[in-house]
């Protein structure tokens, strides 16, 4: 065996001795080096193909889970994503408001999930039920939600298919209504569900959303108790959101630790919404 | 006699073709988000040239009712997009490569000659270095360009949380608009760079694979002649 100061003198004298083994002309090197990178070039076009296929056809999400519908590794990707901009996230940063003479008269009705023309409804009989611990059910009528302070706001309506409208609410601040009921504990808990009377449309909110000082309980729009077909007698507006986490009719909120059931978030779309 | 000339560093190899199938799985769940609210069209004097987009368009690509798949691919890629634009930017202004792409003074002048030689209107391009005057201006326009799609994009993905950002867009409505308008922006580059690419021929296409590209080096005349067909 060679002692190490030798061997270290051969490896910096390498240099020179491969001259003398032989130089390459330029055309070789030129050969060399188009082989090396288009066979690189190659593999790694490939390896990138492979990789978007398998992300393609990747299966989706099993049904009857609290989200469904989705891509499983995408939807793997929304929930990391929630967790960045749920750091963001401010109580501070508001949504930007319009004078009244902004707003639409004729506020756009897209969805009627829950609040179907067909199905009876009558809002004179109808209450919110609030869910507490072990079962108990606090019951609240419209008459007792008009009593608090009214908190008004016309902002820029945003839906997830990409359009927007500016428009007017009316109603009690979510966390003025969590106040004066004394569900306070219950904003320790991480979740809020509502659904409608009739559970057809239902939804789940982080609570740092659901608290933020632009949530309403909204039975008001345009300065007149809402039309049916907008959610009478409450909906939430809710400006951090898309349009699909603004409930029509609400009937029952309820709170969690774990994400409720959600209409939208069980076909695809993503759990969190937040804008 | 024949020499290899180093032209594109594997920095910026990498990031145009790490860029190339990111901007186009980009450009694809963006127009399936697109779809699900398509009013936006080429409308002049009253009269509709063109509706963003036709029916046999979205049809032969597959794009209607897969708006909740394109969001989702869409906020997935946006990551890649963005850092590897930041990895682009950050090499350029460190290895100081910036200076052979920011436009000078002159270049906007110039740039007109160079497209005038294009068009074989001009016999004479005028003199370069890596890029000429077109050039720059073209690759440093795409660059703000990607910086306004991230800008608009989280405008109209996070109009709350980047109210600042939503406001420097023009508003949400607007920035929608924006973010429209710079994914047209990315298609007509990309048809001009191709043809440009195409024209170009293979010793360049080769050097944004390879890094270099093959001159030939004639010996330099101790006396410039004034011969044209001497440096041909």
């Amino acid at each position: 065996m060679k002692p190490l100061n030798q061997l270290f003198k051969q490896t910096t004298m390498s240099t020179p001795n491969k001259k003398i083994k032989k130089e390459l002309t330029v055309q070789q090197k030129i050969n060399r080096r188009n082989f090396i990178s288009f066979a690189s070039f190659t593999i790694l076009a490939g390896g990138a193909f492979e990789g978007w296929r398998w992300l393609y056809k990747s299966p989706q999400e099993a049904a009857g889970g609290i989200t469904s519908g989705a891509h499983q590794p995408l939807r793997r990707a929304l929930n990391k994503t929630e967790l960045v901009f749920r750091r963001i996230f401010s109580p501070n940063h508001l949504v930007k408001t319009y004078p009244k003479s902004r707003a639409a008269k004729h506020v756009r009705v897209n969805s009627d999930i829950g609040v179907e023309a067909a199905k009876k409804f009558d809002p004179a009989s109808w209450t919110l039920n609030v869910i507490k611990k072990g079962g108990e059910v606090l019951q609240v009528s419209l008459h007792d939600l008009m009593a608090l302070p009214k908190t008004e706001i016309v902002y820029d309506f945003k839906c997830v298919e990409g359009w927007d409208q500016i428009s007017h609410w009316g109603g009690v601040k979510f966390s003025d209504f969590i106040k004066h009921f004394q569900l306070d504990e219950y904003t320790k808990m991480d979740y809020v569900g509502m659904e409608t009377p009739d559970k057809a449309y239902y939804l789940g909110l982080d609570m740092p959303s659901a608290m933020h000082p632009q949530t309403l309980l909204a039975y008001e729009m345009n300065d007149k108790l809402l039309p049916l077909q907008n959610g009478a007698p409450l909906r939430l507006i809710i400006p951090v959101k898309y349009g699909i986490k603004n409930i029509k009719r609400i009937g029952t909120i309820s709170f969690s630790n774990s994400r409720p059931k959600d209409y939208w978030a069980e076909r695809g779309y993503d759990y969190y919404s937040g804008l | 006699m024949k020499a290899i000339k180093e032209k594109h560093s594997l920095a910026m190899r990498w990031c145009h073709w790490v860029n190339f199938p990111i901007l186009t799985i980009m450009i694809w769940s963006g127009m399936l988000i697109y779809w699900a609210n398509d009013e936006y069209s080429f409308t002049l004097f009253g009269h509709t040239f063109f509706r963003f987009f036709p029916e046999w368009f979205y049809r032969y690509l597959k794009i209607p009712y897969r708006l909740s798949e394109g969001m989702a691919f869409h906020f997935l890629f946006m990551w890649f997009f963005t850092l590897n634009g930041i990895l682009y930017i950050l090499y350029t202004i460190i290895s100081g490569d910036w200076r052979e792409l920011v436009p000078k003074k002159n270049s906007f002048k110039e740039a007109w000659l160079v497209l005038l030689h294009d068009l074989h209107i001009r016999k004479m391009a005028p003199p370069q270095k890596k890029y000429n005057a077109a050039q720059r201006i073209a690759y440093t326009a795409i660059i703000f360009m990607g910086i306004g799609s991230v800008v608009t994009g989280l405008a109209i993905y996070k109009p709350v949380q980047f109210y600042y950002l939503t406001w420097l867009s023009g508003g949400y409505h607007f920035a929608r608009i924006l973010h429209f308008a710079l994914t047209l922006g990315y298609v007509f580059f990309f048809v001009i760079h191709i043809v440009q690419v195409f024209l170009a021929g293979w010793n360049n296409f080769r050097s944004v694979i390879s890094g270099f590209e093959v001159v030939n080096e004639t010996p330099e005349p101790a006396i410039q002649t004034n011969n044209d067909e001497h440096s041909k």
